[in-house]
């Protein structure tokens, strides 16, 4: 179980974490969802005690993460930037890390064949592929056997195979009753993964809210545009309940009009219209719907 | 999924160990000692055969003042070179990779992480070095005898001039070790190291006598020679007397790098 209450950092005068509250609870695939920028990594180097909040705190399973005995059995992390020094064999990198907390080198050795990286246990890291890196970092997390998982984009670089890998090991975790926050910028990613949603944009807290839950109520019909005149039908079809947003081929999605409204009105201003179809919101554009307003660096619209 | 982990707490003694095994499994480290210890036996062969062949020296003083220990142990100059560089990596070759965020996540009261890096370094230098110094001893003095120049490890001050050498050494590493863990980056820390020994002196020096006089045996390299040296300076400070000065330098730096590691975000 982690805890946060209040949380705040600041670098400087730029607010990274902005009074976060939340709990992740055990037994659940909690998804820390946002987009790059947002916070997500900061708040987890927060959870382990690597950076210091400005205001307010987090807790795990009840205590400050340093305030634990034994903290590689409470927490275990995967960091977004790799924390492995380049020259070491992944074998040797994992053992030091379990030599701290008295975990058996049995214990290492059969982490780099859960996590495949029997072959290449005792070769330098430097010549590790991202994926590799990942596996490594994973092993690094499952050493302690914790009862809490913190991992920061831990499907980054994985292929298909390890991404499937990781979702079956994280459900595995949660449903034995533990603790489990992934993070990742990637709604269509957290849809299959997580039971549980932790949004955040700007380094607030956006939603908390079930998966389900979140799927049905951002499943606000969309329809497709495809106009001569983008910029001009945006302008005629925009007011404040109406969301034109472009789309990578050159046309619009439109949020809270029907085709009929939409044909009407593009109608009365002699616009010509190319297509016009309803389609059910993606998960993806309900996601930026929501953290639209919070997005640190936003492209600009037509 | 697999067999449960055996978790215990986290003991200074598992952090040392933990800090011994990230230390010789580095080809740095290697490469480093390595490096050290045939600058000592490299130059404790070369500097007294080339004394030899031209014994006696023409100024009768210079074989007065003639220091058959220091003449075999030239190569500690050298090797404080390589070891001061690898006290520095030792720290900031953690911060360059990202590798310090895993070490302290492992060990969230961080300070152990500290005085652990700190003694692994200090004891394996010494136990490299001494006996480094005191074969480089031995081979000069064999080379030498054939002038009958030579001394015994048994004359007073040699035993303390030869082990000298190597407390010397493992000084610089905990110099290096604690500048790396304050700055937090390699070359500044080298930088430093390096302008502290060596540059620092020379600026001294240019300032009047009475105040170069005044600082000049403070300074690390100057406070640290005595230890090492079989007739010390009487301008400057006594062998252990220096040799505590210099060390202070060490402690210094370690201990601000303590609470910079306490403040400090990782």
């Amino acid at each position: 179980m982690i805890e946060a209450h209040g949380l705040t950092k600041r670098y400087g005068d730029k607010v990274a974490v902005d009074n976060l509250s939340f709990v992740v609870r055990p037994g659940v695939v909690t998804g820390f969802l946002g987009p790059n920028g947002a916070g997500k990594s900061t708040t987890m180097r927060l959870i382990l005690g690597l950076d210091r909040p400005t205001a307010g705190s987090v807790t795990v399973n009840g205590k400050p993460y340093r305030a634990h005995a034994a903290p590689m059995h409470e927490v275990g992390a995967l960091l977004e930037a790799r924390a492995v020094h380049t020259g070491r064999s992944a074998r040797n990198h994992l053992l030091a890390l379990a030599q701290t907390s008295g975990i058996p080198t049995s214990r290492v050795d059969e982490l780099i064949d859960v996590v495949g990286l029997h072959d290449v246990a005792r070769k330098r890291v430097k010549g590790f592929s991202l994926g590799m890196g990942q596996r490594l970092g994973i092993a690094t997390a499952l050493l302690g056997d914790p009862s809490t998982l913190v991992l920061d984009e831990p499907v980054n670089g994985l292929d298909p195979e390890g991404i499937r890998w990781i979702r079956e090991l994280l459900k595995e975790r949660a449903s034995g009753g533990r603790t489990v926050l992934v993070s990742s910028h990637l709604m269509s990613e957290m849809a299959q993964t997580a039971d549980h949603l932790l949004v955040v944009g700007k380094g607030r807290l956006i939603a908390d809210v079930g998966v389900k839950e979140f799927i049905n109520s951002a499943g606000r019909n969309l329809v497709r545009v495809r106009t001569t005149d983008p910029a001009g039908l945006t302008k005629v079809l925009k007011t404040p309940d109406v969301t034109v947003t472009p789309s990578a081929d050159g046309a619009l999605s439109v949020a809270g009009l029907s085709t009929d409204q939409i044909g009407i009105a593009a109608g009365k201003a002699g616009i010509t219209l190319l297509e016009l179809a309803a389609q059910a919101a993606s998960l993806e554009e309900a996601f930026m719907e929501l953290t639209h307003d919070s997005l640190e660096f936003t492209g600009t619209s037509a | 999924m697999t067999a449960p982990a055996v978790v215990q707490r986290v003991t200074p003694a598992r952090v040392v160990l933990s800090e011994w095994t990230k230390l010789r499994t580095l080809r740095s480290t290697v490469m480093s000692l390595l490096a050290a210890i045939v600058f000592v036996i490299g130059f404790s062969i070369l500097v007294p055969s080339v004394i030899r062949a031209h014994w006696p020296p023409r100024d009768p003083r210079d074989a007065l003042n003639f220091d058959p220990v220091g003449v075999s142990l030239v190569g500690g100059f050298f090797a404080q070179l390589a070891i001061g560089v690898l006290g520095v990596l030792i720290v900031t070759g953690e911060y360059a990779t990202g590798m310090i965020r895993a070490t302290l996540a492992a060990v969230p009261a961080r300070l152990p992480v500290l005085w652990a890096k700190a003694l692994v370094y200090a004891v394996t230098v010494l136990v490299l070095m001494i006996p480094t110094c005191v074969l480089g001893f031995f081979i000069g003095q064999s080379i030498l005898s054939s002038k009958h120049i030579e001394t015994s490890f048994g004359h007073p001050g040699v035993a303390r001039a030869v082990i000298g050498s190597a407390l010397y050494l493992a000084g610089i590493g905990l110099l290096g070790l604690g500048l790396g863990a304050l700055l937090r980056n390699t070359a500044g820390a080298i930088s430093t190291l390096f302008g502290l020994l060596f540059v620092v002196p020379v600026v001294v020096h240019f300032l009047p006598a009475s105040w170069s006089d005044a600082i000049g045996k403070y300074l690390p390299s100057n406070a640290g020679q005595g230890i090492y040296s079989l007739h010390p300076d009487s301008t400057q400070l006594g062998p252990w007397t220096g040799f505590g000065v210099f060390l202070l330098y060490a402690v210094v730096a370690l201990v601000l790098a303590g609470v910079a590691l306490v403040r400090r975000d990782a």
